[in-house]
């Protein structure tokens, strides 16, 4: 039976929402429309919010200034690479912890999750002077190491979260029909983890995009992704308020696709155990 | 067995890289920070690399303070990272001292060394031996409004006092019409505030240390400083003074809302740029004031190209930062942007060239530059080198708490006679702790 | 069931992760409180020397160092309750049969995806400015005079900035629970003709018990080590946290001995903060 639900009160929400909705999206709207407004402009009191004369300009300049390309590929390796070797070792974690859980398992989740509270700072200069004495500086490799540890404890978290919700009833089920481990884990547990193994990625991939500490002081130039890219558009001696509007717009585009068209994916697993 | 073919397989491939690397292009990194005129000339590199085919470039442009402390980091735990390093005035004594610096004493005859300005050359060598090539210098000094002034019935000097500039930016501040008189740095940092704070301190006779290296914020001259410049800020400053640096102050400055400002010379093109300012036929140059005691409250400072000691790559490192830093490449600039946007303030010729005397701002920045001296910065004696910092490792440290303090004190959180006595207190400190004072 | 086999393998899964995360944990950490233990500054480090916990009392005994709790605290409280209050809000909005549902929501998210850095350059010089900014604009038009937010409301400007952030991970989670909502359990409390308030207090906010101690946890772990948007803004002075404390004496001071010795405490105050969060977290989990 469907609810009839009077007009005037969807009508009433339905603003609500958009308001909210905008008022929360308009700092990311703002950014974009800036970006194609001349520097003097970006700048003009009152604000200018769609009539002025639109330029592609910055991004022009931007683009001649810098390898967009070079850093952008190396934001995709980064943040995919770390997250893929992150579920390699995160789901095999988390199915046992899920599943054959022991006294310790919920100390050994929580702490986990401490090994992310230390301020980075603190230990920079150590990992500085083993990344040098290893070669890793400005690598790839030593950026997806420290990519995939830093968020490693959240993968096993969300994993861990979403197998528990797994019914442990089918699993018995198989393994009455004489079901091998391995085929349990094929057949039976992988169609129902995939959604929340594909949310768990979405979201690791997206702090792993986003991360900007590790990523500015362990790589230079082969390795930089586009925090680093930011880091060259952010206050110069000069009016770059424009410059920076339509490089912080390419750096955050690929990722916002991205989330848009997951949303649903990213939604239906990013529950962290809290529906039941 | 894969494992060892593989092993072979990698030991053969750096062979063979090492060998071909050294018979083909060398790369060099270079960091950089992203002020236009370093922007300006990644893009003019070409002929440098017509000269140089075997040399290839990869640039590595930040942001100032991201710059630094990867610069930093990267030289002092010798990771090697880079072989050509954009560094100020600040680092060059520093690091020069602890020998992670190349002496730059490969400079052939074309390259004039001679021809550098003193005051910047001085600023940048030890001993005698220069460690890092000026690729452009800057002074402080007064920009102004020339149309305000005239409708104030007013007339800047050529070098202004302190007072002249405190009432003439009461009598222009109209804050109805957002025009305010003056517009200084307040945002915390010692590359920002206190680069101000401290070379208009030295023009109140004060002075960081003395010559014992204890802290002189117990002193007159450093409340008289502090309190002249927090009630001139509040009468005549604009809003959210507190957070403005030098961008900030820019923008404010090309959309026509500071009557006067005090700042960096390489500001000069930016504001008489139409392109980018509302007010750029309107703008008049002026010496940073004094109070009649000898000083003046301008500073020096020196965006220079030096080399690692790690780097692997020192003479084709060293031919880069030649070619950088010569007379060619001033000519280049000039003949491909315009003599205006030559990067200025390093050579004596630059200045005696006709064309670019043309430069409305040409001779204020060399008098302004003139004006400077880092090695006696003060009116009284100090054991330190430097105008707007001290050239001590711990002074970003020291230099970044106390500009939180009197950014605070200018937002009105703090009292002036607090701010002085609490910088005092972290002065001392950290001077404690470093081994200063003992 | 579970077998001796099965008992084996599943400690052989959860080895890895173990395994790498304790060495990532602890070879970091012992060279740092090696370091600590240092008088070691990077632009001196020929002379550096131990100093037994000299770092340790300078740090604590640094004037800032009670500040930086303060605010540390200050910042994740503060984020928290935005995040849960509104973020509950938000959700029970979008529940409602609203005109494009998605669209709304994919505008909602969308700060989650933006990466720190830029998100408070946006913020400081185009929204917050107090001359040429959003805000300001709108102040104006209201008559009323713009906050200075970085000089006179340093804390909250940044609280702004990160909840902004930190909302739509909230409203996401609150919305799938929400939705989660029996649609029987929802009509029967209609029926009854219960207010809006007991429904709320009484069928929604129990429901939601589990959602938001796992955003607490969640974000606190974030929240703690908030450091781009205070760095960013130049805040650090007014506004700085344990991070920005940590990062003025290793980064800005070069005082490799002090950030160890920084690194250390903030570690420490982290765990208690973590045990704390456990026994929360624990006691809703386990149900």
């Amino acid at each position: 039976m469907a609810r009839a639900i009077p007009l005037q009160r969807r009508l009433f929400m339905t603003i609500l929402a958009w308001a909210a909705g905008l008022l929360i999206f308009f700092p990311v709207l703002w950014t974009v429309l800036t970006s194609f407004k001349t520097e003097l402009e970006a700048f003009s009191t009152p604000p200018k919010l769609f009539f002025f004369d639109w330029t592609l300009e910055n991004y022009s300049i931007v683009q001649e200034r810098s390898n967009y390309l070079r850093f952008a590929s190396n934001s995709i390796i980064l943040s995919v690479g770390s997250t893929l070797i992150a579920l390699a070792f995160g789901i095999p974690a988390a199915w046992a912890m899920a599943f054959q859980p022991g006294k310790r398992t919920k100390d050994l989740l929580m702490w986990m999750l401490s090994t992310k509270m230390m301020p980075p700072v603190g230990a920079l200069i150590p990992l500085y002077l083993g990344f040098r004495d290893m070669g890793l500086l400005d690598t790839r490799g030593g950026l997806i190491a420290v990519l995939f540890l830093i968020n490693l404890p959240i993968v096993v978290w969300m994993l861990y979260t979403y197998f528990k919700e797994i019914p442990v009833d089918i699993l018995e089920a198989a393994r009455m029909d004489g079901a091998s481990l391995w085929k349990e884990l094929v057949f039976v547990l992988a169609p129902m983890a995939v959604p929340g193994i594909a949310s768990t990625m979405l979201l690791n991939v997206i702090l792993a995009w986003n991360e900007a500490f590790w990523t500015l002081n362990l790589s230079t130039s082969e390795a930089a992704p586009l925090t680093v890219f930011i880091a060259s558009y952010s206050s110069p001696e000069g009016l770059f308020w424009a410059k920076l509007s339509a490089a912080s717009t390419m750096a955050i585009a690929p990722i916002l696709v991205l989330g848009w068209f997951a949303q649903r994916q990213l939604v239906r697993g990013l529950t962290f155990g809290a529906v039941k | 067995m894969t494992s060892m073919l593989k092993t072979a397989g990698l030991g053969v491939g750096l062979a063979m890289m090492l060998a071909t690397g050294a018979m083909a292009e060398t790369k060099l990194t270079i960091a950089t920070v992203n002020n236009g005129d370093m922007i300006r000339m990644q893009g003019l590199t070409a002929d440098f690399t017509a000269q140089n085919p075997d040399i290839k470039l990869e640039w590595v442009t930040l942001e100032e303070n991201v710059l630094r402390q990867k610069v930093t980091t990267d030289i002092a735990t010798k990771g090697g990272q880079f072989d050509v390093l954009t560094i100020g005035t600040y680092e060059v004594p520093i690091w020069a001292k602890k020998g992670w610096l190349v002496p730059l004493d490969n400079l052939d005859k074309d390259y004039d060394v001679d021809d550098l300005l003193p005051a910047i050359r001085g600023g940048l060598s030890m001993d005698g031996k220069l460690y890092a090539a000026p690729f452009y210098g800057e002074s402080s000094m007064v920009m102004y409004r020339k149309d305000l002034f005239d409708k104030a019935g007013l007339k800047m000097p050529d070098a202004p006092t302190w007072t002249f500039i405190a009432d003439a930016a009461r009598k222009i501040t109209d804050k109805s019409a957002e025009t305010y008189g003056v517009c200084l740095r307040g945002k915390a940092g010692w590359g920002e505030n206190m680069a101000f704070l401290s070379a208009t301190a030295n023009s109140f006779g004060a002075r960081w240390f003395d010559e014992k290296w204890h802290a002189q914020f117990d002193q007159p001259e450093w409340k008289n400083t502090l309190d002249f410049y927090v009630k001139l800020m509040k009468d005549a400053g604009p809003p959210g003074a507190s957070s403005n640096g030098f961008n900030e102050n820019l923008a404010l400055f090309n959309a026509g809302k500071c009557g006067m400002w005090i700042d960096a010379t390489v500001a000069a093109s930016f504001v008489t740029n139409p392109k980018d300012s509302k007010v750029a036929d309107k703008v008049g140059f002026a010496l940073a004031p004094d109070n009649g005691l000898g000083k003046r409250g301008n500073w020096l400072w020196a965006w220079s190209l030096a080399v690692p000691s790690g780097s692997k790559k020192t003479a084709e490192a060293q031919k880069f930062v030649a070619w950088a830093t010569s007379k060619g490449y001033l000519n280049l600039v000039a003949s491909k942007e315009g003599w205006a946007n030559v990067p200025p303030g390093t050579r004596t010729s630059l200045y005696m060239n006709p064309e670019y005397a043309k430069v409305p701002f040409a001779k204020m920045t060399l008098d302004s530059i003139n004006a400077a001296d880092p090695v006696h910065p003060t009116v009284k004696p100090v054991p330190y080198v430097g105008v707007q910092f001290v050239a001590i490792p711990e002074f970003q440290g020291i230099g970044t708490s106390v500009g939180q303090i009197f950014s605070k004190a200018l937002a009105g959180d703090i009292s002036v006679d607090d701010a002085l006595k609490q910088a005092q207190e972290t002065t001392t400190r950290e001077m404690t702790k470093a081994g200063y004072i003992k | 069931m579970a077998t001796h086999h099965a008992i084996r393998l599943g400690r052989l899964a959860t080895a890895p992760s173990v395994l790498v995360l304790f060495m990532w944990m602890i070879v970091p950490l012992a060279m740092t409180v090696w370091f600590s233990l240092l008088r070691y500054n990077l632009l001196d480090a020929e002379n550096a020397y131990f100093a037994g916990l000299d770092n340790y009392i300078y740090f604590v005994t640094d004037p800032a160092f009670s500040d930086a709790i303060k605010n540390t605290l200050l910042l994740v409280g503060t984020v928290l309750a935005v995040s849960v209050i509104f973020g509950i809000a938000l959700a029970l909005l979008l529940d409602q049969a609203i005109l494009g549902r998605s669209i709304v929501r994919l505008l909602i998210i969308t700060p989650f995806f933006v990466m720190p850095t830029v998100s408070a350059l946006v913020w400081k010089n185009m929204m917050m400015h107090p001359v040429s900014g959003v805000i300001a604009y709108l102040f104006k038009i209201l008559g009323l005079a713009p906050i200075d937010w970085f000089a006179d409301a340093p804390r909250s400007a940044i609280a702004i900035m990160v909840s902004w952030q930190w909302l739509p991970f909230a409203t996401l989670i609150f919305l799938t629970s929400v939705q989660s909502l029996d649609e029987e359990q929802k009509e029967a409390a209609e029926m009854d003709g219960a207010s809006p308030f007991a429904y709320f207090f009484y069928i929604v906010l129990p429901h939601l018990a589990r959602p938001i101690t796992v955003v607490i946890l969640i974000e606190t772990i974030f929240l703690l080590n908030v450091f781009a948007e205070i760095y960013v803004t130049g805040s650090g002075g007014m506004a700085g946290n344990m991070p920005y404390l940590v990062y003025f004496q290793g980064l800005l001071n070069f005082d490799v001995g002090g950030a160890s010795a920084g690194g250390i405490i903030a570690v420490i105050l982290a765990n208690i903060v973590a045990v704390f969060l456990m026994r929360m977290i624990g006691k809703t989990l386990e149900s």
